[in-house]
């Protein structure tokens, strides 16, 4: 490719920073240093190109280490890369957690969506509108911002403290310094945004596990009691079990024992995972891939981070399972960027199974080759939707892409790809455990095992809870501290579900009974609103995720997200006749929304207003 | 002479259009159909020489069975498919991109979309007038050339495509951004000068809605003196090289005032050098009459 660069040329933290990662540039033509030689030959061609892949972190590589993205350090990552720098900057700009223009070091990211709404974001930001500015505006080397959900709804209202720099003990693949803040106070905050480094430590990931140490749990059975740095803990604790298991069954036998034990993702879409998989091995196409996802971002959502930090070895077994199933040797886990400790945890697993041997080339002695390789995700939601997150591992925008190719044919690198989410390989390992039968015993005939609920929202004990298929939605509540006083609707399944009313609270969480119920369980989350909450705001909130989410690519939602939001604004006061003419815009925007936007993310982005419109009539 | 590769032979596929058995080839799209069969769906991200992007989502229609609607530019017919094109969900969803698009970009030089608002009841003024809308945003005007009117722009990629991997190789544009605040832009968004544009003007011959235009056209167009009844098309061939690229030379008042090329050429399927796109003055820069 014969690319045009900029003259722009990097700082020396910028080279220092994409050099860490790619090496020292070997000629001129990568912007290294200039000699003679480098004139008696040029560097292109497809060898250069192969790694676009690395282009995402190459920028947060960048980002890590100066806090925002400059002409120079930009034009030095595609002299690096052969990427056009035209695309380059679409890449960078597509993502929330990157800046084209200076910005302080330290940027502090207040969740303001709907969890953290009902437990008093306001306040939060109100507090630092008044002692540090509005937001956006830098101010003694930081500067705030609102932001979507943390995926730390348990300790809402939640903030996370992000501070650019070296890169601390532990090398390449970590963020720089990260605070968690939650429950977020001004105080607290204040105290982070000045030292992240000595923020008061984050509880322990069992404090979101209000069960802990209960009998019958399967999926939380090792958060807080084994230690998730520990490989030998891990294996004291039935680790690694279930890969020998595997390797005696065969891939095949594999195949068969998740097909027949009924596990159905986890993910939001509820597709038999024996079916996916099955399909991905079947393809004459030999190079393959697994892709984990854990980019996490419906509003609402933590299990899989409870998951990762809490029992970070379960899943990279998990995929070395299913890797080994599809016929991967490459497992790639997408991981939210905004998930500093699951990337410490997750990043350390991975090393410690590799020196023991559990990851690598001849994975416990038998042969297989697989290893796992760690992508972080930077600010963008739509990025966890199955095609978008191809896009955004290859280095193109997290667009969606155009299905057909299904993944299972075309996926990531257009190979033949099974994505999968975190929880649903989780549950892999009891199925290999115990076999298929004794797994389907629990649950429904058609929702088999125990599903983890993340309950958030005006409830006495938040937290990921797990519970057989079949328990209802009031059982759920008595687990999380009981029905709330002044109960005024559940949204179920996250901003893309619906609401339930206080008197559906016997609707079975299974697929099939939410889906009688008109719901869906979605990423499991169970968001609990009393009536001290201002619906209409929070409807807003939701409106206002998706216009922010969408990629822009299709009309009907790159618009009519926008349209939604302008109509919710104005009804936000208005009831009955006042409303109903914008109520009437808001469900023929909706319906195109549906029936014509590209992927789920504009299919569904209304779902949760319209539910709100016809269940718990809003605006009435 | 033009030799034609004729690939290996495609079957025939039968499905249902619009209650009619109609036979198409394999791998042909549900717009294939309709044009065969005379049906005029409107169309505006497809383009005759590109790969589907299916973004804008106009030409949307019904296949029994599927939970969305599927866009006709982009999905292949298949045996035993029943479409309706004209179904009510169709035509609500045509109606409402019409209209979400016409509220947030200015149409005013996108060919036939006057037509498809009037004939699908579409009024995109029932959004208010504090609807958020692109289309101030200012025209660039960086170079003798071309000019880029973003706030035309539908985003419906073709000028990318054109300029990437499937015409130009350039990639000098991009999209950049995300969501309603998507745009596309060269590096930081910077002037064209600037960055690696060759000036083929390859993007300007597929922009579907006027975003980009010629110099020429939009000076005439602000002068007040652009005037399509007025100019003629002689396509003819390119002077400069040996490839011998077919030109569409349109006319007005014995001037060139744009250069387009057809689209249907095996060779260049509509694509220029700047020489072939831009190198006209030569003809009508004579010596007195300016
Ligand atoms: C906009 C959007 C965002 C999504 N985000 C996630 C996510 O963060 N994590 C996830 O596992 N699935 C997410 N999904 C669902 C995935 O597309 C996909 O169905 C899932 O990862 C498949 O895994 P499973 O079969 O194990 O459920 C998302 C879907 C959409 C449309
Ligand atoms: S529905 Fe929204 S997120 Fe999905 S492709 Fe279209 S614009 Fe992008
Ligand atoms: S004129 Fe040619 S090189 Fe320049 S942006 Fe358009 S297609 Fe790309
Ligand atoms: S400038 Fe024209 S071709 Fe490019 S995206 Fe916009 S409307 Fe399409
Ligand atoms: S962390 Fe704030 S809503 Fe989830
Ligand atoms: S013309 Fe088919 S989606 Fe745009």
């Amino acid at each position: 490719m014969d690319l045009k660069y900029t003259d722009a040329k990097p700082s020396d933290a910028e080279r220092a920073a994409v050099d860490e990662l790619l090496g020292p540039a070997p000629t001129g033509w990568e912007g290294g240093e200039r000699d003679v030689a480098d004139l008696r030959w040029a560097k292109g061609g497809h060898e250069a190109r192969d790694r676009r892949d690395l282009l995402l972190p190459a920028l947060h590589a960048v980002n890590d280490r100066v806090g925002w993205l400059s002409e120079g350090a930009l034009d030095y990552i595609c002299r690096r890369l052969t990427v056009p720098p035209a695309e380059a900057y679409g890449v960078a700009t597509f993502y929330a957690m990157f800046s084209l223009r200076p910005r302080p070091a330290t940027v502090l990211h207040v969740c303001t969506d709907i969890a953290c709404a009902a437990r008093g974001s306001k306040r939060v930001t109100e507090s630092l509108t008044s002692r540090l500015g509005p937001a956006g505006t830098p101010a003694g080397g930081a500067v705030w911002q609102e932001s979507p959900c943390l995926g730390l709804c348990e300790r809402a209202p939640a903030a996370l403290v992000i501070r650019a720099g070296e890169v601390p003990e532990g090398g390449a693949g970590t963020t720089p310094t990260a605070a968690v803040v939650a429950p977020a106070t001004p105080d607290a905050l204040l105290l982070a945004v000045r030292d992240p480094g000595r923020a008061a430590p984050e509880p322990p990931p069992v404090a979101a596990v209000p069960q802990a140490g209960r009998p019958g749990l399967v999926l939380l059975r090792r958060v807080g009691t084994a230690d998730p740095s520990d490989l030998d803990d891990y294996r004291a604790h039935g680790g690694y079990t279930a890969l020998r298991n595997a390797f005696a069954l065969g891939p095949a036998g594999v195949i068969r024992e998740v097909s027949d034990s009924g596990l159905l993702g986890r993910g939001g879409a509820a597709f038999p995972t024996g079916r996916k998989w099955q399909a991905t091995a079947s393809q004459p196409v030999r190079t393959r891939y697994l892709v984990c996802n854990a980019d996490e971002s419906e509003p609402g959502t933590f299990k899989d981070r409870v998951l990762m930090e809490g029992d970070p070895y379960a899943l990279i077994e998990a995929m070395t399972i299913a890797g080994y199933a599809v016929g991967a040797h490459r497992g790639y886990l997408y991981l939210r960027g905004e998930y500093p400790r699951a990337l410490a945890r997750l990043t350390h697993a991975a090393e410690r199974a590799r020196t023991r041997g559990l990851l690598g080339d001849d994975v416990l002695g038998h042969g297989y080759a697989f290893d796992i390789e760690i992508r972080r995700g930077a600010g963008a939601y739509i990025c966890g939707e199955e095609t978008a997150i191809f896009n955004s591992i290859e280095g193109h925008r997290g667009e969606p892409r155009t299905k057909p190719p299904f993944p299972v044919e075309q996926g990531l690198f257009g190979r033949p790809t099974a994505v999968n989410n975190v929880e649903t390989l989780v549950n892999v390992l009891p199925v290999l455990e115990h076999g298929a039968a004794a797994y389907a015993a629990t649950g429904t005939p058609s929702s088999t095992g125990t599903k983890l609920f993340c309950v958030a929202g005006t409830v006495g004990r938040p937290g990921v809870f797990e519970v057989p298929f079949g328990a209802t939605l009031r059982d759920l509540l008595d687990l999380a501290g009981g029905v709330p006083p002044g109960l005024r609707a559940v949204l179920l399944g996250g901003a893309a579900g619906g609401f339930l009313r206080p008197d559906e609270l016997d609707v079975p969480l299974t697929f099939e009974g939410a889906r009688a119920a008109g719901a869906t369980l979605g990423s499991g989350v169970v968001l609990v609103l009393d009536d001290t909450v201002d619906l209409p705001r929070i409807l807003i909130r939701v409106a206002e995720f998706f216009r922010d989410e969408s990629c822009g690519q299709c009309v009907p939602c790159r618009v009519g997200t926008v349209r939604q939001e302008e109509a919710l604004h104005r009804i936000a006061d208005l009831r009955g006749a006042a409303a109903a003419a914008d109520v009437a815009l808001l469900r023929e925007v909706g319906q195109v929304m549906r029936d014509a936007s590209i992927c789920g993310l504009g299919q569904t982005a209304w779902n949760a207003v319209e539910s709100a419109i016809d269940r718990l009539g809003a605006y009435e | 002479m033009t030799s034609v590769p004729l690939g290996l032979p495609r079957r025939r596929v039968e499905f249902e259009l619009d209650g009619e058995t109609v036979h198409v080839l394999e791998g042909d799209t549900i717009l294939d159909a309709c044009t065969a069969a005379g049906k005029d769906i409107p169309t505006l991200c497809y383009g005759d020489t590109l790969t589907p992007k299916n973004a804008c989502r106009v030409c949307v229609v019904e296949v029994e069975g599927a939970r969305t609607l599927a866009p006709a530019c982009s999905r292949r017919a298949e045996p035993g498919m029943k479409v309706r094109t004209g179904s009510e969900r169709a035509r609500h969803s045509r109606r409402l991109v019409l209209e979400l698009l016409a509220s947030s970009t200015d149409l005013s030089t996108t060919p036939h979309v006057a037509g498809w608002i009037e004939e699908y009841g579409a009024e995109p003024a029932r959004f208010g007038p504090d609807a958020a809308t692109v289309a101030g945003r200012g025209a660039k005007v960086d170079n003798d050339l071309y000019v880029r009117e973003y706030g035309k722009c539908i985003m419906c990629y073709k000028c990318v495509d054109a300029c990437g991997d499937q015409w130009q190789n350039t990639f000098a544009i991009a999209v950049a951004g995300r969501g309603f605040d998507t745009t596309i832009a060269v590096e930081h968004d910077g002037p064209l000068p600037d960055s690696a544009c060759v000036y083929c003007g390859n993007c300007i011959e597929v922009c579907p809605t006027g975003a980009l235009s010629f110099r020429s056209e939009y000076e005439m167009r602000a002068a007040g003196t652009w005037d399509e009844d007025a100019q003629t098309e002689t396509t003819t061939i390119c002077a400069y090289c040996g490839v011998g690229c077919n030109l569409t030379l349109h006319v007005q008042d014995n001037r060139i005032v744009k250069v387009g090329s057809p689209h249907d050429n095996p060779i260049t399927r509509g694509n220029l050098c700047i020489k072939g796109r831009f190198g006209y003055q030569h003809v009508q820069n004579v010596q007195g009459t300016e």
